[in-house]
């Protein structure tokens, strides 16, 4: 068979990257969240929550997520092309380029070497690093591509080329600057531009890297783990072209009731609702994909990372454009809510189908079957306890401090200080270290899994007297 | 089936169509004047000012407070008038933030004396005993590096020159310096003593956050002064 070609040093490589950078991000995210309500952890400059959070949500965007998906999109890409990758020596080089650009990521961050745009924090030659990363790692994909074997490109693949060419448009725009020197740059647009384009790139980079991908993940390894075809490829065409074309408009939803022009918040949000279509269209792709089938949530223990996951990123993509909507906005906009909303999607959305795709790969690369079931249940059951203790807790926090921020007395004033609001808040920041804790324990026992998984085909492909890659 | 057996004109495909709305909400308004309005009343920040702005991103402040007034009636009450598109004409980039577990601070200029503020960066906990803010007190033991001054002005186009740099470091640094400088007890109990001649880390980023919306207040009290001329029947002011 052609398949023993294909390299899959990459795909591992890539996915303990991810899982190397998840376990920093969330222990980095704990103290953050222990910071919230207890100052005193503020112990040093680098540790301070302002450089902290940074660190946080770069390492598990970038660090985790992409490491996920780019070890999943090597995987995907030699599968459905039946090709193996054309320079592998090159995405080697990716590789070791990433970890090396993660690695200075963190360290400059914590530094406090900051643009301060949001998910674009890194410095210009950072950003350089990043560009000549993602060119090298697209050489491949489109290599690969023309030189497949299979004729029709699956949608996983549609997904996967939307991320590649248009990461990189978002990426370059947003952070174009002019050095002062080394450490230090300034954007070339000002006030509500770079808001605007700021915010342009900041939905699109949660759109390209937490929602396109991943999406091809799922269309690709929940038929996979089910073994049946996706439901409907009609639907598949339409929700991937509306998705792409709609998510483009939507940046302002980020910006409302800000000094950025009306029309343009306004035709976000109209964006913002239109999205429910095509982001439900592959919901319920993923749900009639299952019709008949249903018995598989409990006898197939991967099933349910898969059909979990879509739930959440249809709640996801419900909760998003109402809470942009301008009367909810004024009320939710800058609250606990909205951070609820944030882990939602990551926690219960990305992480879900990223680790499931990470067992799904071992076990088809090593030959071998998963460690131990119950321990992938368990890790199932936790990060989703851990997740939904988070997330609920974040949108009562959120709802009680917009109430709280709005709330007049009769003659007109204001009924709380600011500081008796956020006084008000720290036992639901408690109670969100704690989801945090169990959540990460989910990890752990996910980190044990996989490794123990890897770790055991070894053993028996040595029994055996084989040779493994 | 066509475009889905052609990797090269998919990808092109999808480049135009995320153009499309990339252009329209992204691209087309950097030329609009809408976005870009200038007003003779906002003043780019002084040397120092930028410096302390740049201490600010450094430290992610923004990850806590946000800079714009949203224009509701609760907000305008308790923060002040509403921010407009002008005010952030000399913002690169922008410290709108997206998260507010501290206060808006876009007009937080003047709404305390400088004393207030050192005290505050320098232990939060000593103002409001439940805030969760970090406390910045190492910031007062870091001389302010004004090596790249000029260079940060210039490439803003801030327009001063170098001279004017100088002169706007040198005379903030007499300024805090002064004996009869009012947040001078508070500043030298909070600064080591070799840099209590000298400007701090923290000197700076008290200079910014005292410019925050201090020209929106300052225009707000000329127009309320010359309205109260106009009703005693005086001659216009200014
Ligand atoms: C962990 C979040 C957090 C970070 C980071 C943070 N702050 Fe704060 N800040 C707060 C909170 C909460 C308050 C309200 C309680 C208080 O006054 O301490 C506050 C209050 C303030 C105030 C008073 C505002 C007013 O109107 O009373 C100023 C000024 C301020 N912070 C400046 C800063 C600066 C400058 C930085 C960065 C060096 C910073 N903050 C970083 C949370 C934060
Ligand atoms: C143990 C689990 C986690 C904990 C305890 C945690 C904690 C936190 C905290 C305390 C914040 C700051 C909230 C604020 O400013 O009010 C935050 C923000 C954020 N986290 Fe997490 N986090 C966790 C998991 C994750 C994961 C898995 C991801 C991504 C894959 C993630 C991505 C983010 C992002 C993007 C933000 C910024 C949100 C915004 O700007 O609104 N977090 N997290
Ligand atoms: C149709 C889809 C979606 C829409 C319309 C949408 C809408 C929104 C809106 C309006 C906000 C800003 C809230 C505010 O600041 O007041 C927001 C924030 C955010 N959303 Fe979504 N959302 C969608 C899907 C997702 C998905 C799938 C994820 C995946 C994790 C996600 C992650 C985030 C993050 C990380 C932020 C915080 C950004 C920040 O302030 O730093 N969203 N979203």
């Amino acid at each position: 068979m052609r398949e023993s070609v294909q390299d899959y040093s990459v795909v591992r490589g890539f996915a303990y990257s991810a899982l190397f950078w998840l376990v920093i991000g969330l222990v980095v995210g704990l103290w953050l969240a222990a910071e919230m309500f207890y100052p005193k952890l503020n112990l040093t400059p680098w540790l301070s929550f302002g450089r902290l959070r940074v660190v946080h949500t770069n390492g598990l965007a970038f660090g985790f997520a992409l490491a996920g998906i780019f070890s999943c999109t090597y995987y995907m890409l030699q599968r459905l092309t039946r090709t193996p990758i054309v320079f592998p020596r090159l995405a080697k080089f990716h590789l070791y380029l990433f970890n090396a650009a993660i690695a200075l990521a963190a360290l400059s961050l914590f530094a406090g070497m900051n643009t301060s745009k949001e998910y674009a924090e890194l410095e210009w030659p950072l950003d350089v690093v990043v560009v000549i990363m993602w060119v090298v790692f697209a050489v491949n994909v489109f290599a690969t591509l023309a030189r497949r074997r299979e004729k029709q490109m699956y949608i996983s693949l549609w997904y996967i080329i939307a991320m590649t060419v248009t990461v990189a448009v978002l990426y370059i725009v947003n952070n174009l600057s002019v050095p002062v020197n080394l450490f230090k740059s300034y954007p070339i647009y000002a006030g509500v531009n770079d808001a605007n384009v700021q915010w342009w790139y900041g939905h699109n980079a949660v759109g390209f890297v937490f929602t396109v991908p991943i999406l091809a993940m799922f269309y690709y390894f929940l038929p996979k783990t089910v073994n049946l075809p996706i439901y409907s490829h009609r639907l598949s065409i339409i929700s991937f072209w509306s998705l792409v074309f709609a998510y483009l408009w939507t940046g302002a939803h980020h910006l409302m009731l800000t000094p950025v022009p009306e029309w343009i918040q306004t035709v976000a949000i109209a964006f913002s609702i239109f999205l429910i279509a095509p982001s439900w269209g592959s919901v319920v792709n993923g749900y009639y994909t299952m019709r008949g089938n249903w018995e598989l949530m409990k006898t197939n223990y991967l099933t349910k990372f898969f059909i979990v996951g879509i739930t959440f990123y249809g709640l996801q993509t419900i909760q998003g454009p109402t809470q942009g909507l301008r009367t909810l906005t004024a009320f939710f906009h800058y609250t606990d809510y909205v951070v609820g909303h944030v882990h939602m999607g990551t926690m219960g959305w990305v992480t879900m189908i990223i680790s499931a795709a990470l067992y799904y790969m071992i076990q088809e690369m090593n030959k071998t079957e998963v460690f131990s079931v119950r321990l992938a249940n368990l890790h199932f059951y936790l990060i989703l306890a851990g997740q939904l203790l988070y997330t609920v807790t974040m949108w009562i926090a959120g709802i009680q401090q917009g109430a709280m921020w709005k709330a007049t007395n009769p003659d007109g004033s204001l009924t709380y200080s600011f500081i008796e609001t956020v006084a008000s808040l720290y036992p639901y920041w408690k109670i969100r270290f704690a989801g945090g804790l169990v959540y990460f324990l989910g990890i752990v026992v996910f980190i044990y899994n996989f490794i123990m998984t890897g770790r055991a085909s070894k053993r028996t492909a040595l029994d055996a007297g084989m040779k493994t890659a | 089936m066509g475009v889905y057996s052609k990797p090269a004109l998919f990808a092109l495909l999808s480049v135009v169509l995320i153009l499309v709305g990339t252009f329209v909400t992204t691209i087309l308004p950097i030329y609009l004047p809408t976005t870009q309005p200038v007003s003779s009343y906002i003043k780019p920040y002084t040397a120092v000012e930028l410096e302390g702005r740049d201490i600010y991103i450094r430290e992610g402040c923004n990850n806590c407070h946000t800079q714009t007034v949203r224009p509701l009636r609760t907000e305008v009450a308790r923060y002040g008038e509403y921010s407009k598109p002008e005010e952030f004409a000399y913002d690169r980039p922008h410290l709108w933030g997206s998260r507010r577990t501290g206060p808006d601070l876009a007009r937080v200029g003047g709404k305390y004396p400088d004393s207030w503020h050192y005290q505050h960066l320098y232990d939060p906990a000593s103002i409001s005993p439940v805030s969760n803010m970090p406390a910045y007190g190492w910031l007062a033991g870091r001389r302010l590096d004004t090596g790249y001054t000029f260079r940060k002005v210039s490439v803003l186009g801030y327009g001063y020159t170098r001279q004017e740099v100088e002169q706007q470091i040198a005379a903030y640094m007499e300024r805090v310096t002064a004996p009869d400088y009012a947040a001078r007890d508070v500043r030298n109990r909070v600064t080591p003593p070799e840099l209590r001649d000298t400007l701090t880390e923290m000197d700076a980023l008290v200079a910014y956050l005292q410019k925050l919306g201090r020209d929106v207040k300052e225009l707000e009290k000329s127009r309320r002064a010359a309205m109260l001329d106009k009703t005693i029947g005086m001659s216009e002011v200014r």
